[in-house]
């Protein structure tokens, strides 16, 4: 018969003051099986824990029952503190009479007593027929894999790399830097994003931990922390990379023209192309799908002049299979799609193009050369319209919530264009201005002080071309006033929305993703990096819009918690997992279909099924299926209910 | 100029018949100013569309009583179909319209429309006209 | 066998538009179907009633579903207005049962079974669109239109609210546009297609209607339109009848006609012309429909 030591909290008032702890501490000290029954004000405090440690070895118990709050709070407190005294911490049970019993109870004193007499006296049912359990180890491959390299992606991967751990770094383009490759200049210090982003690109190339894999999607992912089996498929480029001397002959010799996705079809680029001048690798692609060699066995030009022979018409797609420990969801953001603009002018409107077009625009090394002109003609543009909330804060027409970045962006952008152009006016149709960052409310005041840029607080109704201007429809409310611009150029500060495929890797990659497409946090406050699978992390604006301070600090956020992983040289998980008893087994399979977690398997040899531990989570949805009682969860199983159940009758 | 706003004001009977007849969530409406910047009658409003929103919110019965906004309106619904917060704000004038018409308050006398109109108006422009403009 | 559909005319449509529903019957006549006209219909209210505290508003339409509901289970309906309000009551009807049975209980006594929503009410252009087919409407047009540069006008009650007519989108709708197309014209977008005309302020405030109609008038002449197209008499009427009046106001002004979309059908379908109904416009169109010299008639 085990000796069980039960401690009855207080909890301050939170329960002393509902439920009569004499009573309490009366009643259960009669229990069979209760050697010693103390009551106490806090015992999850310092002396508090010291006092059940002391307990333990005094009266040697076998088993403790803490009634205290919910095991949420401190389960682990206790049973740390249990194992310190030398007892197994799955001996350790918490009775809830706390949420379960004097917070719901208030006005009942008499029946709440009663009832915590009674949750208590079922834990202590339960407890005696724990089993002496110990935390599950499975071995810790070393190595991180990080979809997407963007500015999210590069920060996680050299964190995790400068702590002494290999990374692989996957990247879907031909070219790492993702979206902030494509701006011109960041907010609020107005640093040129290449110069700060290529620095970091050439880092990555060169860290020797970092594995660049880049034109290739992750294809299947299985496994569990610490240890996933991730296969990879590596689009043929038709250019052989360890060839290639990046000379840009074929680029020039190419006859080809097609719109450049980086540019936003501003500009053209050629089938076989280089993402952009900068980039990292520098080694160009060849597009099947425009290719003449490849469509229509035509031309051939580049492989006719390469001279270092790189071009590698037969050049197949690869699979790569890799065995990492952890890894980090870093895809980014797209923008709310254009087709859906049209109120707004966008599509059928030239001179209608939205913030990520503005920055090529703007930059030098984009369509024109950094000089603010317009797309229908090329004239520099004197009149030039922002309009924030296009497609954000809509719960009618788009998004329901603020995409973050576009007030600040915008201010950037209209200080960028008074710079160039002093003789201009700007006009920004505002419904709020959030510049929450540091030294944001400052930028955006000093662009509205110094450039005279007319912030109208109201949004706009239509948009539409009359005889070569933009018109736009819009509001002042402070003044009360309908306003008509007649603009060269308008720009929209349209909403950031998940990648269209966010959703497809989070089923890829088992992790949940909210209603808008955004991968779902575990908890929105506390763990703003952590997915809902174990060992899968995410960072940047694949998790919500934000901008790039706030990347890079949830980058590195999330490779702390990678880097913690690998610092154990194992991987730890709960013990209170579901087990098969192979005798009653049939074999039946019910319980693999009933598994959320892909947690189960079949042994076909022994035609039994088996419980992979690493993934179950004990939710006990296989015991209930199971028709031969084979399936039960450790400490939980339906003897020890059956009997907490008698105890309350 | 200066309004006293209290929680009677905001809550008023007025406030609450708004609402009521109207069957709109008063509250919803975040000022976005859409609804003016879309509405083909605003020329000649003394109060903007998104501001008579505005007054409803703030509980100001007797000026919203008292403009010529709510009987411009044309009901052409444009406000409604753009409202990001899908607030139906047509149905809002027209709940502060009743509140004159029901009363005995018509805006249209039939002696006052000229024979002229009368004849060369198709009938629907004249049914619309009285059953808005009247009681 | 002749398709017959229930039609409802709205009162306009007997009087001051009378050429609209002509139009309109001859054509689908052409086209091998009939617009059964309802048996003792009344005023549909002209305005969809926007206060929900008072039903006695929405009767007059549910009056008029009950007895389409006894003839067949589609209305079809041309004016702008009438199908806009016996579609939003359609809706209410089918949606809240609790107004629903009150003004069943209330038109008991001149019905047997109580009205809960079954007919489905069609806009004229939805009976070409879905049944007859604008491809096949092609192929019926007799009469070369080709020269006719046309701006089709929507106006409001034909699309708004999106969500409850669901005809087309409001900002860039394409029925009219379509049905202009398969006749064989030629359709130029303008930014004031669904711009409001003034609507019944024509009455109390006239001067606010006239700018409404001027706007969209000039708007169509600065996009090289010829005539506007609309399926809405008061449109017709702001936009076709005012122009003397706009002419007078704004100076600089040549007068634009306007059709409704059923006479450039049975124009297309070369109907006779005592049809066409053009001694009702203002703006007569006479000239514009004549083929310029040196075309062939197809």
């Amino acid at each position: 018969m085990k000796r069980i030591g039960v401690f009855v909290c207080w909890c301050g008032s939170n329960i002393a003051e509902v439920i009569k702890l004499d009573e309490v501490l009366e009643a259960i000290r009669k229990y069979p099986g209760v050697v010693f029954a103390e009551y106490y004000k806090y015992f999850c405090s310092e002396p508090g824990q010291q006092i059940i440690k002391d307990a333990i070895k005094e009266h040697q118990l076998d088993a403790v029952v803490v009634s205290a709050c919910s095991p949420a709070m401190h389960q682990a407190t206790f049973r740390k503190a249990a194992a310190a005294a030398g007892l197994n911490q799955y001996q350790v049970e918490i009775a809830n009479i706390r949420e379960q019993c004097s917070w719901v109870h208030r006005m009942h004193k008499e029946e709440a007593t009663q009832k915590a007499i009674d949750i208590i006296s079922a834990t202590i049912e339960k407890v005696k027929q724990n089993e002496q359990l110990a935390p599950l180890t499975s071995p810790l491959v070393k190595r991180a894999l990080i979809i997407g390299a963007g500015i999210a992606g590069m920060q996680a991967a050299l964190d995790i790399a400068n702590s002494g751990y290999e990374v692989l770094l996957l990247e879907r383009e031909p070219s790492i830097g993702g979206h902030m490759a494509q701006l011109s200049e960041t907010f609020p210090t107005l640093d040129c994003s290449q110069c700060i982003l290529t620095p970091r690109m050439v880092e990555v190339a060169q860290n020797p931990r970092i594995k660049l894999i880049t034109y290739s999607e992750l294809e299947s992912v299985s496994g569990s922390i610490g240890n996933f089996t991730v296969t990879i498929r590596r689009k043929p480029a038709y250019v052989d990379w360890q060839k290639c001397t990046a000379c840009g002959a074929c680029i020039e010799k190419c006859p080809v023209k097609v719109p450049s996705e980086f540019n936003f079809g501003l500009e053209n680029r050629k089938a076989i192309y280089v993402l952009s001048p900068q980039a990292v690798p520098n080694k160009p692609v060849i597009d099947a799908e425009h290719c003449m060699y490849l469509t229509k066995q035509k031309c051939g030009v580049c492989a006719k002049i390469c001279e270092a022979k790189a071009i590698d018409y037969e050049q197949k797609e690869k699979i790569i299979e890799e065995k990492v420990g952890a890894i980090i969801v870093a895809t980014g953001y797209d923008l709310f799609p254009g087709e859906e603009l049209d109120l707004y002018g966008y599509g059928r409107c030239k001179n209608v193009v939205t913030g990520l077009e503005f920055e090529r625009i703007n930059s030098a090394s984009g369509p024109y050369q950094g000089q603010i002109k317009r797309p229908s003609d090329g004239k520099v543009p004197k009149e030039i319209v922002f309009i924030q909330c296009v497609g954000s804060r809509d719960p009618e027409g788009g998004k329901p919530y603020c995409s973050r970045v576009c007030c600040m962006y915008t201010a950037k952008h209209a200080t960028l264009y008074k710079k160039k152009n002093p003789d201009g006016q700007v006009y920004v149709f505002y419904m709020d201005i959030r510049s929450a960052g540091k030294g944001y409310e400052e930028f955006v005041q000093k662009g509205i002080e110094e450039d005279r840029t007319l912030y109208l607080r109201g949004r706009v109704s239509k948009v539409f071309e009359d005889d070569g201007s933009v018109v736009v429809w819009g509001v002042d409310t402070l003044s009360g006033k309908k306003i008509e611009i007649k603009a060269d150029m308008v720009v929209l500060a349209s909403a950031m929305i998940p990648r269209h495929d966010a959703k497809k890797i989070a089923k890829l990659l088992n992790i949940g993703s909210d209603e808008h497409g955004f991968f779902k946090e575990t908890h929105p406050k506390l763990k703003p990096v952590e997915s809902s699978t174990a060992g899968i992390f995410f960072a940047g604006c694949g998790q919500s819009p934000k901008d790039i301070p706030d990347t890079v600090a949830q980058a590195g956020c999330a490779a702390a918690k990678v880097n913690s992983l690998f610092s154990m040289n194992k991987v730890l998980s709960d013990p209170i997992i579901a087990c098969v008893n192979e005798e009653l087994c049939q074999g039946c399979q019910l319980c693999i279909s009933a598994c959320t977690y892909n947690a189960r398997e079949f042994d076909a040899r022994r035609n039994i099924a088996k419980v992979i531990e690493a993934l179950c989570q004990g939710c006990g949805a296989c015991v209930a299926v199971c028709p031969n009682k084979a399936a039960e969860v450790k400490n939980m199983t339906t003897g020890q209910i059956l009997h907490m159940l008698d105890q309350l009758q | 100029m200066r309004i006293e706003i209290s929680h009677e004001k905001v809550n008023s009977d007025f406030v609450k018949k708004i609402e009521e007849i109207s069957g709109e969530n008063i509250f919803a409406c975040y000022q976005c100013g859409k609804c003016s910047a879309g509405c083909p009658l605003v020329d000649e409003m003394d109060l903007l569309p998104n501001q008579v929103m505005r007054l409803v919110q703030l509980g100001q019965e007797k000026e919203l009583l008292g403009c010529r906004t709510i009987w411009l309106c044309a009901s052409c619904l444009t406000c409604f179909s753009r409202c990001p917060k899908g607030v139906d704000l047509a149905k809002v004038m027209e709940a502060i319209r009743v509140q004159l018409t029901r009363s005995g308050t018509d805006k249209l006398d039939l002696q006052e429309v000229s024979n002229e109109v009368l004849a060369e108006t198709p009938q629907l422009g004249i049914i619309c006209s009285f059953r808005k403009f009247t009681g | 066998m002749t398709m017959k559909i229930p039609y409802f005319p709205g009162c306009t449509l007997h009087e001051k538009a009378k050429n609209f529903d002509q139009t309109a019957r001859a054509a689908a006549k052409a086209l091998g179907f009939e617009l059964a006209e309802l048996e003792g219909w009344t005023c549909c209210g002209a305005a969809f009633p926007l206060v929900d505290d008072n039903l006695m508003g929405l009767v007059p339409s549910v009056r008029i579903l009950a007895k389409a509901s006894q003839q067949g289970e589609e209305l079809v309906t041309l004016c702008s207005f009438c199908y806009n309000v016996l579609k939003r009551v359609n809706k209410v009807i089918r949606e809240d049962a609790e107004k629903r049975d009150k003004i069943n209980m209330y038109l008991d006594e001149e019905f047997d079974e109580p009205y809960t929503g079954q007919v489905e009410v069609l806009h004229f252009l939805e009976v070409l669109r879905d049944k007859i087919t604008f491809e096949e409407l092609a192929q019926r047009v007799k009469r070369k239109l080709s020269h006719l540069k046309l701006g089709p006008y929507y106006g409001c009650l034909l699309l708004r609210p999106p969500k409850e007519i669901g005809l087309d989108d409001p900002d860039h709708p394409r029925i009219l546009h379509d049905f202009l197309g398969s006749l064989g014209c030629q359709v130029r977008n303008f930014p004031f297609a669904s711009e409001c005309c003034g609507s019944y302020q024509a009455v109390r405030a006239p001067e606010l209607a006239l700018e409404c109609s001027y706007r969209i008038i000039k708007s169509a002449r600065q996009n090289d339109i010829d005539a506007l197209v609309t399926s809405c008499p008061l449109c017709h009427f702001n936009l076709d009848a005012k122009q003397q009046a706009m002419a007078q106001k704004y100076g600089e002004f040549t007068p634009l006609p306007v059709f409704y979309f059923t006479q450039l059908l049975a124009v297309a379908l070369d109907l006779e012309e005592s049809v066409w109904g053009f001694d009702q416009h203002q703006v007569r169109p006479d000239e514009l429909i004549k083929i310029p010299v040196g075309e062939e008639k197809q």
